[in-house]
């Protein structure tokens, strides 16, 4: 057993485990996006970012995917671990607005304004569906092809694949195209507000709305696409 | 073919004794340069000139002439030195070999008008005479000009494969992790890592199967450090690399060179397959009972791929994405098997070290900068070429003694250095000594040795924004800071050399950095706010013109610039008028004027006026 | 680019060269690119049933490094270097030059395949900036006012 603090408190790990899942047992809770407790940890969102002080220096760390040790101690919520997050947060959420899961955790973490101009990707490549079909289907039929800007989540040749078995594994896991956003349907319907650069909500109530429940006052406004 | 392998060092002494008594050292030989760069400038066919040459006027046994790699004064080539007085010719013209094979190698006479001349109008007659040469410390590259890198007989005249034969037959594995320790050797790959201290971790890390790896990646743009070395003494590396492996306990080896440098991978293999001839790469390297052979792996033009997990991956046969390396390579990297990667230049400080021993290399540097460093010197630089000074050098002496000065006598702006990771060093610091602490400290760093030099024509955000740019098209993708950030910063940068940002974005801009800085996988994304930081730091003003009054202060950033042209100066000829892509120069009658509307500033009637008579504001 | 029998034979021979080591991927890659010009798909598929390597990792490989080419190229080979040397002696307009010459843009082939352009970052020939490199022919100090001239030597 490893002795570590989290957050200033004492605990003991099994050697070998995370500090993603140390946090989790002990109810800690460090945002991922990109990873699933079946799956290989990814470390790719860098939203389970943690300080930690091994002694020597303290650095930034993916918790998903750092080996605890002896003696570390770990902030989970550090100013400059929030800071972080909410800049990743707010990159992500530029890429793809339309996403439940991506507008839940702003206003977890109090985002509020998108900074960047606006784009309408699907994907944020977190490659959850990549290690699902891979890992637990057996499959292996898409993959991330590309480099950089390019990088995409295909299938080879950008063409049907062979293998692939039309499970839908890979969209159960998805975190961004669960609850999809459509455009303005009707009234109390989820909205595309999102595409606005400051929520209309947010002077009427005290979080963005359609996170919950839509207020509908985004509906009158006019859809400005930025 | 040789027959029988050198199994001791008695063995490899009698053959190196032998080859040095065939030497005449009174001999005249014409060593040419055949460095891609001198090759460039076509030396190859100056080689094949003076052979035939030779061979015609039946001289071979007078003089002979051989191929060596890169001397290192690129802008000078095609260079040739003539031993034994090691008489230094540049810009050598085809045309010029008759006349040097009968002057200088027949008759020992100089042909002065291939002699380097300073600006004030000195000659040098000898290389070392020479200003490029004079303050450089050439340990490393010591070789590279005088032997030839496709014949190992060559590299074991001049002493090559004694330090493994050393190592092998007096040192323990211990000892020889420990003189590297003692030594002070630093990771010439950008790091600067304890080369001593890792070896000793991969040693000591668990498992059988280990590897060693020699990163020829050099992706940095403006840096052929690596290429010049592994072209002009490949067997430099070899040879450091067997003594790596046999102190770590690694049985297979791999170079992974970047597919861009063909001739560094032509010469690094057909070293190898020498190495395996005479019995240093194989079984029972010098009756050790240690087996040791090395693979040569060729990168896909991957700039990420200079990273050391990514550059596994990539011999693993996979994309070069990086990995978290909260476990390091050492103890799982190529293949999860303990992995010791060191960049080819610190492998081949190795065979130097054991021969010459801790205390000689200790004493060379500065206290946590041991040994020379190894640096490109280009752009705005009168020497441009492959400089090696001791460590503790002023970044003036480099610039100036040996680098000559600024180009076109202009001023002196910043120097670059560490590739795209790292940053520039203003006018103000220029008395800077050059080690790994300094660099860092004044926001820069070694990394693979590039320095780059700028002067006041160049617009430091347009520095910063070229390297962003760089960055954001070799990010591998992955993870979300490096490859949305680096792209949102970009914007920024971009936004800024258009004068369309303001004070807002250029918070951002920060907010960014300090962001992709801190939370990127890699060290490509941790590095790649380097530019842009070190840029605020020392330019604020340049970013001030550009934000708040819409200007260019270097007049580069072409939506804030205007061409006029320069009536006193203006003859009328109408070249510019002739070129104009945008038809955007008018003449009445002999006063030619630009059209702000249509001109977009490309820049080719200034190029094409005769007079200078086209301003830029 | 037909495939028959013979073509197969070819990547075979390559393949088996190499001893049909996975970690010989990018090496193999390489010497199909060289053969053929760029990377045809079923030359692709054909590797990855012969190495036992998922098509979408021999897909992601060809598709993650510049050398790589999954559609096919001009016959002569244009290379500006971009990289930092280059850059500051103004290469970028060198690009321009050559972009507006032959009507077409950084990584693209002429119409006629007669031409592909690459931007690359650093030939390692940076005491000769700017340089193009047209086949395997080096143009040092390139102007873009020299670049017709350039391309036809380079060319013919």
């Amino acid at each position: 057993m490893v002795n570590l603090i989290i957050d200033g408190v004492n605990v003991q790990a099994e050697e070998g485990s995370t500090i993603l899942e140390v946090a989790k047992f002990y109810g800690i809770n460090i945002p991922t996006l990109c990873h699933h407790d079946e799956l290989t940890p990814y470390g790719a969102c860098r939203l389970c970012t943690v300080e930690v002080d091994d002694g020597r220096r303290t650095r930034l760390v993916a918790s998903c995917l750092y080996p605890v040790r002896e003696g570390i101690k770990v902030k989970t919520h550090s100013e400059s671990v929030m800071k972080g997050r909410k800049l990743i947060l707010e990159l992500l959420i530029a890429r793809c607005p339309n996403s439940k899961t991506l507008q839940d955790l702003a206003s977890q973490m109090g985002l509020e304004q998108v900074r960047f101009k606006m784009e309408n990707e699907d994907c944020i490549l977190c490659g959850l569906c990549v290690r699902m079909c891979a890992e637990q289907m057996g499959s292996g039929a898409i993959g991330f092809v590309g480099r950089g800007q390019k990088r995409e989540v295909v299938t080879p040749f950008h063409m049907a694949s062979e293998i692939c078995r039309n499970c839908g594994a890979c969209m159960y896991v998805c975190p961004v195209v669960d609850l999809q956003c459509r455009g303005v349907k009707s009234p109390g319907e989820l909205c595309n507000s999102c595409l606005v650069i400051t929520p209309q909500c947010l002077g009427k109530y005290d979080q963005v709305m359609c996170t919950l429940e839509s207020c509908g006052a985004c509906v009158e406004k006019e859809r400005k696409i930025v | 073919m040789r027959m029988k392998k050198i199994r001791t060092p008695q063995e490899l002494n009698s053959l190196r004794n032998s080859l040095l008594k065939q030497i005449d050292p009174n001999k005249p030989c014409v060593r040419v340069c055949l460095g891609t760069g001198c090759r460039a400038r076509g030396s190859a066919d100056i080689m094949t000139s003076f052979k035939d040459e030779i061979e015609r006027q039946g001289l071979e046994i007078q003089v002979s002439c051989k191929q060596t790699g890169c001397h290192g004064f690129c802008e000078r080539g095609p260079v040739i030195v003539i031993g034994p007085k090691e008489i230094f010719y540049q810009k050598v013209k085809l045309t010029d070999v008759p006349e040097i094979v009968s002057k200088t190698l027949l008759n020992g006479e100089a042909v002065d008008r291939l002699l380097y001349t300073d600006p004030t109008g000195q000659k040098a007659l000898y290389e070392h005479e020479v200003p490029f040469y004079k303050k450089q410390t050439r340990l490393v590259l010591a070789n590279n000009g005088r032997i030839d890198p496709t014949n190992i007989l060559d590299y074991i005249a001049i002493g090559g494969y004694q330090a493994l034969a050393k190592a092998t037959a007096t040192m323990s594995c211990e000892e020889i992790i420990d003189t590297i320790e003692k030594s002070g050797l630093r990771g010439r790959g950008g790091g600067g890592f304890p080369t001593g201290r890792k070896w000793r971790s991969c040693r000591e890390a668990r498992g059988d199967v280990k590897f060693v790896i020699g990163n020829g990646d050099e992706g940095d743009p403006g840096a052929f450090s690596d290429r010049s070395l592994m072209e002009a003494n490949p067997h430099s590396i070899l040879e450091g690399m067997v003594i790596g492996a046999y102190a770590i306990g690694a049985n297979q080896g791999y170079l992974y060179v970047r597919a861009e440098y063909p001739l560094a991978l032509k010469h690094l293999q057909t070293a190898i397959d020498q190495a395996r001839e005479y019995g240093f790469l194989g079984n029972n390297i010098f009756n050790s009972g240690f087996d040791f052979d090395i693979k040569i792996n060729q990168g896909g033009g991957a700039f990420v791929c200079g990273e050391s997990s990514a550059l596994m991956a990539s011999i693993e046969g996979m994309m070069g994405e990086p990995r978290a390396k909260y476990i390091h390579t050492v103890e799982r990297g190529l293949w999860n098997k303990p992995t010791n990667l060191n960049n080819v230049k610190t492998w081949a400080n190795v065979p130097l070290i054991i021969s010459n021993g801790v205390n000689w290399f200790a004493k060379i540097g500065t206290e946590k900068s041991k040994g020379t460093g190894i640096f490109s010197l280009v752009g705005k630089v009168n020497n441009t070429g492959l400089v090696e000074i001791q460590m503790g050098t002023p970044l003036k002496t480099i610039i100036y003694d040996i680098g000559g000065g600024i180009t076109k006598g202009k001023r002196f702006k910043a120097v670059q250095t560490g590739g795209p990771s790292g940053g520039c060093i203003p006018e103000e610091l220029l008395d800077l000594t050059v080690d790994f602490e300094k660099l860092t400290e004044a926001g820069s760093m070694m990394g693979s040795g590039g320095m780059i030099v700028l002067d006041e024509d160049t617009c430091m955000v347009d520095v910063a924004r070229y390297f962003l740019d760089f960055l954001q098209n070799e990010s591998c993708g992955k993870c979300v800071p490096c490859r949305e950030g680096t792209k949102r910063m970009l914007e920024i940068v971009t936004k800024i050399t258009r004068g369309q940002a303001g004070e807002k974005e250029l918070e951002l801009l920060q907010d960014l950095a300090r962001t992709v800085k801190g939370f990127s996988l890699c060290g490509l994304g941790q590095t790649a706010p380097n530019t842009v930081l070190s840029t605020l730091r020392y330019f604020r003003d340049e970013y001030n013109a550009h934000i708040k009054d819409k200007k260019c202060p270097a007049g580069i950033c072409r939506d804030l610039i205007t061409y006029t042209i320069l009536e006193d100066k203006c003859t009328g000829c109408g070249a510019c008028l002739k070129l104009c892509p945008q038809q955007a120069i008018d003449a009445y009658g002999l006063i030619h004027t630009i059209d702000p509307a249509k001109c977009v500033r490309c820049g080719i009637c200034r190029d094409a006026c005769p007079f200078q008579a086209i301003a830029v504001k | 680019m037909v495939e028959n029998a013979s073509e197969y034979s070819k990547v075979d021979e390559i393949i088996k060269d190499h001893s049909y080591e996975k970690s010989a991927l990018i090496m193999i890659l390489h010497e199909i690119e060289n053969l053929y010009g760029y990377l045809p798909a079923w030359a692709l598929k054909h590797a990855s049933e012969k190495l036992n390597v998922p098509m979408i990792q021999v897909y992601g490989v060809a598709s993650f490094y510049d050398a790589f080419h999954l559609t096919p190229r001009g016959k002569h080979l244009i290379r500006v270097c971009l990289g930092t040397a280059c850059y500051l002696r103004g290469s970028a307009r060198v690009l321009e030059a050559v972009e507006k010459e032959l009507g077409i843009k950084d990584g693209e082939t002429t119409s006629d395949r007669k031409f592909s352009l690459q931007s690359v970052h650093c030939v390692g020939a940076c005491a000769l900036s700017p340089v193009m490199v047209v086949g395997e022919r080096y143009f040092d100090k390139i102007t873009p006012t020299k670049v017709r001239s350039a391309l036809k030597a380079g060319a013919g």
